[in-house]
């Protein structure tokens, strides 16, 4: 089913045939020494898609995906400019439907439920351009951040701990929103999504428009927020930034899934850097 | 929902702050109450006291028929300032609202096409008055509550669209509500609403509850509608509790929603804002509001309801009182509402008769003709040098007054030393590094390389996807290593 037939993608040396098992799906695997079912042992499924087809009218922007995320990991999804990526975060936390396949999470399907109470379910996303509200203050920002819970110990502890993650917020917690900068408004969408208190947190290009030593700080946090317990799902074009957090990455190319792998091992092949790390 | 946090309570600051904010918050309301009571004193027991000259400059200037639709048009104007301004719907067709509501309160508060039977509740008017007769308070709510019906029918097929749509539809909307009035007196045989005449012989405000009490409370709360004091305390009254109302919905959730709604719809439903419903409840609360005016407008005001008063340049003028006092911003919209109304009642003709006394040019007549031609130059300039609005919403003033900085600035000396980093890599890696750097805006990594050899039947996706490492180490290793040499410090 999830085999990409005709496309150019389509490689001279073929791709794995119609039989391969589920989990497979015709892409090429790094995983060829590792035994199948180790990646989440002990763990559990947190989200799941499953032959997902997301299509802009006529136009398919997502093909066949079949991606997993475990409990406690930090997956990425990458590939270049309109390879669907974007369109898979916003897939998964309901503002797009998808045409055939199904949004799994925690055992739930959830695809055809309305994009704000995907947010209730735990499902938290930093948009792609950070999408804060410009016109309010930091402090606003985080509230609205909030919007779903009514726990105001929760709320207010969580505000903590995203100030302690960056504390540039807190140093600029009544200024407004759009006067900050690029890398201080990114913070402040991460710590807003955090304030949704999620189980799964979306990041969609994180690092975009960012200096290096920003991009740095971020990826940081990332990994941070994983080690509390966060489990992340991180869309991006700066491939080696995100590898190298990452712990199983899913390659997208125009739409359909081209490799998937743990990062570790996608970062040391040569075929990758070739493709995706070079330039 | 599972997230462990280390992390002690916060015990530092709130969201909420206290202390000089505090009495700052009172006031605006203070002082409007202070100007409520003290026009009402001005008319009641002021005036009369005063010598002519002053008195005569007062009531033509600020004639108590003035101030009453200044309350009456302030009412309207904070109604679509909960659309407009809080939820940034625009919506052209407010003037809908305040129809229905003006003929709310003519079904309900006259006897309209020969009506024969009487229906009275709690009103002044005779017992043997034909008609229906309800009183002013209740009709209010009935009016606010149709209104809001009609705000969510309107709203649950419109509110999907956006921005111009949404005007351009709203607009239209506005236009039919009018011309179903026009032609109300033949609706399936039915003369629902009189037609072109519409109805006339609306009961007053003053056949309200003070006349029920009127033993021991002052003169003029206790007679009829003709006294135009006693409407500046309720009409007074009325503007209040909209005020109230909106600065109370503004602090609560529906109000952050709303405001999230007009900053970024996307955003606002990311954070799990239910956008429909939102809208609609902007759209039911600013009807409710309109129809209040409604009602205040036809019961208070003229006595009577047609057609021609509904026209778009009422919606166009609410818009302004909303547009030039501030959008958002409670107190301004008032202000607004005041300002205009008064230019628009009595204003211009008093600034025209006043010109006359001095040139004689005839102005009283003309000047008030023009009234959107002024009204119009005004907003232009508002919007050329206050765009804002007289009292502006903090946050519109903190954006519009702040120069946004840029992206390394504000940062401060560590970016600007990543900064000086890059550029120095750029610098040096010559050619191949000016494109990447040109790339690196929009993809950092898999700028160029990738997508160019896209184009090519068999390119390297083909190669990666095959076999892994394999076929790869011979043709693809060495450019690759290359290319990352190169622009790896630019691009990481």
């Amino acid at each position: 089913m999830s085999h990409p037939i005709g496309t150019s993608a389509d490689g001279p040396s073929g791709t794995a045939g119609p039989g391969v098992p589920a989990g497979d799906s015709g892409t090429a695997t790094l995983t060829a020494p590792q035994p199948a079912g180790e990646r989440g042992a002990g763990r559990e499924v947190i989200l799941e898609l499953k032959d997902l087809n997301v299509s802009y009218g006529n136009i398919a922007a997502v093909k066949d995906l079949n991606l997993t995320v475990y409990e406690g990991e930090i997956v990425t999804l990458i590939g270049s400019n309109g390879a669907g990526k974007s369109t898979t975060l916003r897939t998964i936390s309901g503002l797009l439907k998808p045409r055939s396949g199904d949004v799994v999470f925690k055992g739930r399907r959830i695809n055809g439920i309305p994009g704000h109470d995907v947010v209730k379910l735990g499902i938290c996303q930093s948009p792609e351009g950070r999408k804060i509200f410009q016109r309010m203050t930091v402090s606003e920002n985080l509230d609205l951040g909030a919007f779903v819970r009514k726990d105001a110990d929760g709320i207010a502890r969580d505000r903590e701990r995203v100030l302690e993650l960056f504390p540039r917020l807190r140093e600029r917690i009544d200024q407004k929103a759009g006067t900050m900068s690029g890398g201080e408004q990114q913070m402040l969408a991460v710590a807003r999504a955090l304030l949704g208190n999620p189980s799964l947190l979306l990041l969609d290009e994180p690092s975009m428009g960012l200096a290096p030593v920003l991009v740095d700080l971020i990826f940081e946090t990332i990994e941070t927020i994983r080690s509390q317990g966060t489990t992340v799902l991180l869309v991006e074009q700066n491939a080696l930034a995100a590898l190298e957090i990452a712990d199983y990455a899913y390659v997208l190319e125009s739409g359909h899934l081209n490799m998937q792998g743990p990062a570790a091992q996608m970062l040391a092949d040569d075929s990758v850097a070739a493709a995706y790390l070079g330039g | 929902m599972t997230t462990t946090l280390q992390r002690p309570p916060a015990t530092g600051r709130g969201p909420r702050r206290s202390g000089p904010g505090a009495v700052a918050r009172f006031r605006w309301p203070a002082g409007y109450v202070v100007v409520i009571v003290l026009l009402f004193l001005l008319y009641q027991s002021i005036l009369p006291t005063l010598v002519t000259p002053v008195a005569n400059g007062i009531a033509s200037w600020l004639p108590v028929a003035t101030i009453n639709e200044c309350l009456m048009w302030a009412i309207m104007a904070l109604g679509l300032n909960v659309v407009v301004g809080y939820a940034g719907l625009l919506d052209l067709g407010y003037v809908a609202f305040w129809a229905l509501g003006g003929y709310t309160a003519g079904w309900l508060m006259a006897a309209p096409f020969n009506w024969t039977w009487n229906v009275h509740l709690a009103t002044a008017v005779p017992g043997d008055y034909p008609g229906t007769h309800i009183n002013f308070w209740f009709v209010i709510i009935i009016a606010g509550v149709l209104c809001a019906i009609l705000g969510i029918i309107i709203g649950a097929p419109t509110l999907r669209l956006r921005g111009d749509y949404l005007a351009l539809v709203t607009l239209g909307f506005g236009e039919v509500i009018t011309q179903f009035f026009r032609n109300s007196n033949n609706i399936a045989g039915l003369n629902v609403a009189g037609g072109d005449g519409g109805i006339s012989s609306i009961d007053g405000i003053g056949t309200g509850p003070f006349h029920v009490v009127d033993k021991s409370v002052p003169q003029a709360l206790s007679i009829d509608s003709t006294s135009n004091t006693y409407k500046i305390l309720v009409l007074g009254l009325l503007v209040g509790v909209c005020i109230f109302v909106s600065l109370r919905i503004r602090e609560g959730r529906l109000g952050r929603a709303w405001l999230a709604i007009r900053e970024d719809e996307l955003a606002a439903s990311m954070m799990g804002v239910p956008l429909v419903r939102a809208k609609l409840s902007a759209y039911a609360v600013g009807a409710f509001f309109g129809g209040i005016g409604g009602v205040a407008n036809a019961s208070g005001i003229t006595g009577a309801v047609s057609p021609s008063g509904f026209d778009f340049g009422k919606s166009v003028l609410v818009l302004l009182m909303v547009v030039l006092g501030g959008m958002g911003n409670v107190w301004g919209v008032t202000i607004g509402a005041f300002l205009l109304a008064w230019l628009n009642g009595n204003g211009l003709k008093q600034i025209g008769v006043q010109l006359d006394s001095w040139f004689g040019w005839g102005a009283e007549t003309w000047l008030p003709r023009y009234n959107f031609v002024i009204l119009g130059l005004l907003l232009v300039l508002m919007m050329l040098f206050r765009r804002e609005g007289l009292i502006p919403e903090k946050r519109t003033k903190a954006l519009l007054r702040t120069p946004n900085r840029t992206e390394m600035e504000s940062v401060g000396a560590d970016i600007t030393e990543a900064e000086a980093e890059s550029e120095a890599a750029e610098a040096n890696s010559g050619d191949d590094a000016a494109i990447a750097s040109a790339a690196r805006d929009v993809s950092p990594v898999l700028g160029q390389a990738p997508s160019a050899r896209d184009d090519g039947a068999d390119g390297p996706d083909g190669v990666v996807r095959a076999d892994g490492a394999g076929t790869s180490d011979g043709t693809g290793a060495d450019p690759a290593a290359r290319r990352r040499d190169e622009t790896g410090d630019v691009s990481r």
